[in-house]
């Protein structure tokens, strides 16, 4: 069983499919291309990992589309969720 | 095409289940409609909280659900229950337009809520024995109409049951039946997805205008929508944002075209994929998919949601393989094995394609025999 799973080739994160531990590594099978992704946290089952470096306001993608944008800088092999990523949707409280 | 073996209905329209309903046309008679279907074997009783002195829209929205539910090709017959003739017939009016057997009792013309589960338990029991010599006979799969709808959402849904649940969707539009898709807030980040799927580029305006209502009214309230949608449970499964979420929620919509855009409760006049307009709490949506005709609901969830809707057969699905092991109870369709075990997604597909199969004429799911139903028709303003 893989670690994780890439959607989309664009995607600059990949989904975690079993609870990883920080220093663990995965090989990522991303458009037929083998990539390594080395863990920098804990992350659990179904939690995201950055497969790239994400400037702060930089986009996160995942099904080749926009999810939110980095409200912090994130490196590659970071858990990426709510902590550090931003919905540009939706958002009355920004008024 | 595929036929399957269903009841056929005075107004032609066709049933996977021949249920006798016990209907309070509003809150004020849920306990005798409730007392009757206790009585009853094979009655079911079908009640909301509201419905006096609603007016407008919401009004409207009230009656257009309950006729729908009466008048579902599920249902053989209908006993509506009202606090008088006068708000029983007002419904009970509607339904008989679908020419099936309903009766109409009002509480005051009644006497006493004695006296009035008296009288409906002599009625509901005529319509049960009357139902039961339904039979069953061939009828086209292309005259169903199957929800797609999610719940307890995580991270496994976009990746595995949405898909799959699409998937199955294709397959059953390519057949000639028709799939409803509902709850807009969550094509947030996604609707221009779908939006360009329209075949009338009208209807693709109204997915823009659907979403974007949504979208304000977490504006006009100051808020931001995260913590509700995506709720907290959907955080915990990995869910970073509602872009996210939606990204993976119309996936269980498949990719064909959509050919008409309904309202909450709105039966389709048309053949294909089809957009209804619904909150995205899940009781509330499957709600207005029943009002709006859907013979089955295709429910995905990933943390967990067991709840289903009543008449219309709520089918489980997860690819959680934690959610597949712990709430197995209540899930008809397990294809966590695409994560834990190698799975395909053809293999997948199948499968829940064979339960449909097998729900449509006649198997009970979990949501069915546990009783996990709600009705919860939508509301946005107060009664007066």
């Amino acid at each position: 069983m893989d670690k994780a799973v890439v959607v989309k080739s664009l995607d600059n994160v990949a989904t975690c499919l079993a609870d990883v531990r920080a220093g663990e590594d995965t090989a990522l099978n991303v458009a037929g291309e083998s990539r390594t992704v080395v863990f920098k946290a804990d992350i659990p089952f179904g939690h995201k990992v950055a497969l790239t470096d994400i400037a702060e306001g930089g986009d996160v993608i995942k099904y080749a589309e926009v999810i939110g944008v980095a409200s912090q800088p994130i490196e590659a092999g970071d858990h990426v969720h709510v902590h550090n990523v931003e919905s540009i949707r939706a958002r009355g409280d920004l008024r | 095409m595929t036929q399957f073996m269903g009841y056929r209905r005075p107004d032609g329209r066709i049933g996977v289940r021949n249920s006798v309903v016990v209907l309070s046309a509003m809150d004020n008679t849920n306990p005798c409609a409730y007392r009757i279907a206790n009585i009853v074997d094979g009655a079911t009783a079908v009640a909301t909280p509201f419905g006096r002195t609603q007016i407008g829209h919401d009004f409207e929205m009230t009656l257009r659900t309950l006729t729908g539910i009466g008048s579902h090709p599920n249902v053989a017959s209908v006993l509506v229950l009202g606090l008088s003739m006068a708000t029983a017939n007002t419904l009970a009016d509607r339904i008989r337009a679908s020419c099936k057997p309903v009766e109409a009792l009002g509480l005051q013309e009644a006497g006493s809520t004695m006296a009035l589960t008296t009288e409906g338990v002599r009625i509901a029991a005529d319509l049960v024995v009357a139902a039961s010599e339904h039979k069953r006979e061939p009828c086209d799969f292309s005259d169903l109409v199957i929800a797609v709808e999610c719940g307890g959402s995580d991270t496994t849904s976009g990746l595995t049951s949405n898909p799959v649940t699409g998937r199955f969707a294709d397959r059953f539009i390519d057949e000639g039946g028709t799939i409803i898709l509902s709850e807009p807030a969550e094509f947030m980040g996604a609707e221009h997805i779908l939006a360009q799927r329209a075949i009338d580029p009208e209807d693709g305006n109204r997915i823009y205008d659907m979403v974007r209502w949504f979208e304000e009214e977490a504006k006009r309230n100051g808020v931001d929508m995260r913590g509700t949608n995506p709720t907290p449970d959907n955080i915990e499964g990995g869910l970073t944002t509602l872009e996210e979420k939606s990204l993976g929620a119309i996936a269980k919509g498949g990719s064909r075209p959509i050919v008409e855009v309904v309202e909450y409760s709105e039966t389709p006049t048309k053949k294909g994929l089809v957009i209804m307009n619904t909150p995205s709490a899940a009781c509330e949506s499957m709600t207005g998919l029943l009002g709006g005709g859907s013979h089955m609901i295709i429910f995905s969830t990933g943390r967990g949601n067991a709840i289903g809707a009543p008449i219309s057969p709520t089918i489980k699905i997860t690819g959680n393989p934690y959610t597949a092991s712990t709430m197995k109870e209540n899930i008809d369709v397990d294809v966590s094995a695409i994560i834990s075990g190698g799975q395909t997604f053809e293999s997948a597909t199948e499968q829940l394609w064979g339960e449909m199969l097998k729900v449509s004429h006649g198997k009970i799911t979990r949501c069915e025999v546990l009783k996990e139903d709600q009705l919860s028709i939508s509301r946005f303003g107060p009664s007066v």
